[in-house]
């Protein structure tokens, strides 16, 4: 794709179609690409995010079949699947930890990206297209969540439309609810719409992916040591060194995946959600999905409900921008001293956000006393969410410039050939 | 025929495409409008807009929940107690000033009848329903509601006290048919 192919038809057949539909040089510049040839693991979740990409699909349009989207029926229709439709045990599972699995992969993917500057120029908008492909996974997983119409699902679905209940009602707050409602709260007409809904997203997530993955073949991957290739001797073709990588890590990342779908395929959920829904009784304690936890804590860590919504809102689109924060010429953090403990507190700032995003606001972290009613005192998780929010947007607004500006670099090898052969003298 | 003059004067052709340009624009939304439309609450479920409530067999300090548009609404029996703190209440205190009376609707002597609170049951943060339970002090800080979801602590008058809800519960539109039942969905004819 990017100049020349290394696709030379040989038989009268290929000729002919290759002069008429060139679809198999698209698939062999596609999989024969030069890449670096120093990529580490981390760089394998790409692929683990294709596989688990298709296997929603797979699983999701098999689910579909015997799933109705009817108030009435889905929750029911939902058990069915799992007691007498024919391997229907194993296959709604396969969907439903395959979506956690899979935003374990993305999440890898993004922490990945941002460690070794894979969002830097020239790769900005592979990042942006990322980006759009994790707001879709967002919205398809939320809707998803919702089909089996238990207390958890109806729940979320009330919580997360009132968000837009957020914009006030003279500014067409109401309005936008009661049609994303399609009533007066979330009912039948929600639960249909977002069916349609959900089968229709991940068909956009693999346009966007296939996006993506064409934006990718412009400037090939980037690396650990964030340097561009230089050289032939730089690199590797992807195919058969990347493709048997990838499908190692796969088996690896499937027998996880298996684990938790043959032994611990409710460990992702929420024991409520096996209530079926009751628009007249909220559950105690209503948590999203582990893998909002973090953005639920961000918007509880406001005490004010459109700021608190702006806010969480605010988290994912600063990692729109990151391309043009962490404005560093270095790519890798890997040579970036300072920029990589601020990495790894950011990290825990996220996990620590999900852990207090799975709390009540008013539980305690630790105790350091008590009141006068002999109630315990100390850190609360909505006063430990606030801490973490003002570092998650310290870390992209203030501590990335900075550092840009500020942070002495470490020196880089000469190559990528030096660094993987240590024939340069200047890796550290 | 003869051969075009180069002019900067407005040639049939550009009035072909603005007025082309100008349809098309037009066409598209009247097409995208339905599209849209479609989404929005139907007549059915508008059609069941008002709900009638019989309040005789309430008990004083208890509440009951009737069914609205899918929603639940709260009708509370107030004790004589409650609303005299309801009324005492200094509203400058408040996120949505509003005082007791205000959120009443008088019955068919056209007095108040403050004893009945009626309010629809939905946090106005992020649409949970509050909890209420007059015995274990399930009903928040302030004797009236508390939102489990969020920590929104709402007074016996349905009026936020503190948490994260920007408004009061709201009243739905309703009003006294007889000294004992309710329409809620629907404000008396004046």
């Amino acid at each position: 794709m990017s100049g020349q192919s290394n696709y030379n038809p040989k038989t009268g057949i290929e000729k002919w179609l290759d002069a008429r539909l060139p679809i198999i040089r698209l698939g062999v510049d596609t999989m024969i690409f030069p890449s670096p040839r120093n990529l580490n693991y981390w760089w394998t979740f790409g692929a683990i995010l294709a596989v688990m990409l298709v296997s929603q699909l797979i699983t999701g349009i098999i689910l579909a079949m015997h799933y109705i989207p009817h108030p009435d029926m889905a929750f029911d229709s939902v058990q069915h699947i799992n007691r007498d439709i024919n391997f229907g045990w194993m296959l709604q599972p396969m969907h439903a930890v395959g979506a956690s699995m899979m935003f374990l992969a993305v999440y890898i993917h993004m922490f990945r990206g941002i460690y070794y500057g894979s969002h830097k120029n020239p790769r900005e908008m592979i990042w942006i297209v990322g980006m759009v492909i994790y707001l879709l996974m967002m919205a398809t997983g939320f809707m998803g969540y919702v089909l089996p119409w238990g207390q958890m699902s109806i729940w979320g679905a009330i919580v997360i439309t009132n968000l837009f209940s957020a914009i006030p009602p003279e500014a067409a707050g109401t309005a936008v609810t009661q049609w994303l409602w399609g009533g007066f709260t979330v009912d039948g007409p929600t639960l249909n719409r977002f069916f349609s809904l959900h089968y229709l997203l991940p068909f956009l997530i693999v346009a966007m992916v296939a996006l993506h993955i064409w934006a990718l073949h412009i400037p090939s991957n980037n690396n650990p040591t964030g340097i561009s290739i230089k050289t032939k001797a730089d690199t590797l073709n992807f195919h058969p060194y990347y493709t048997v990588k990838d499908a190692f890590a796969i088996a690896v990342f499937l027998m996880i995946f298996s684990y938790f779908l043959f032994f611990k395929p409710d460990s992702m959920g929420h024991p409520d959600n096996f209530i079926p829904a009751n628009p007249y009784s909220t559950p105690a304690h209503i948590v999203p999905e582990w893998y909002y936890l973090p953005f639920y804590a961000i918007l509880r860590a406001v005490p004010d409900k459109l700021m608190g919504v702006i806010t969480m809102f605010a988290s994912i689109g600063v990692l729109f921008i990151l391309p043009w924060l962490d404005i560093s010429k270095v790519r890798s953090m890997r040579y970036r001293p300072l920029a990589k403990q601020f990495f790894f507190l950011f990290v825990l700032a996220c996990l620590g956000l999900g852990w207090a995003g799975a709390k009540l606001p008013s539980d305690l972290v630790f105790a350091t006393g008590v009141d006068a009613d002999g109630h315990a005192v100390g850190l609360t998780f909505v006063w430990m969410s606030r801490l973490l929010t003002v570092y998650y947007f310290a870390f992209f607004l203030v501590i990335l410039p900075l550092l840009g500006l500020l942070e002495k670099p470490k020196p880089r090898p000469a190559s990528i050939e030096a660094s993987v052969l240590g024939t340069d003298k200047g890796e550290v | 025929m003869s051969t075009p003059v180069e002019s900067d004067e407005p040639t049939r052709r550009d009035f072909i495409h603005i007025a082309t340009g100008a349809a098309l624009v037009a066409g598209v939304g009247f097409y995208a409008w339905p599209l849209v439309d479609q989404m929005n609450p139907s007549a059915d479920t508008l059609s069941l807009a008002t709900v009638e409530f019989d309040i005789s067999s309430l008990e004083e300090g208890a509440q009951v929940v009737a069914k609205w548009r899918g929603k639940p609404v709260f009708i509370r029996y107030r004790t004589a107690t409650e609303i005299a703190e309801a009324e005492a209440l200094d509203i400058s205190v408040l996120k949505d000033k509003q005082t007791d009376s205000e959120r009443l609707v008088p019955g068919p002597d056209g007095k108040l009848k403050p004893q009945f609170l009626v309010a629809v049951g939905i946090c106005t943060h992020l649409g949970c329903v509050p909890l209420f339970d007059p015995k274990d002090s399930k009903g928040g800080e302030y004797g009236g509601w508390f939102c489990p979801c969020h920590g929104s602590h709402y007074d016996n008058s349905g009026r936020i006290r503190k948490g994260p809800a920007p408004t009061n519960l709201v009243i739905p539109p309703y009003w006294y048919m007889t000294d004992t039942v309710i329409q809620i969905g629907k404000e008396a004819l004046v």
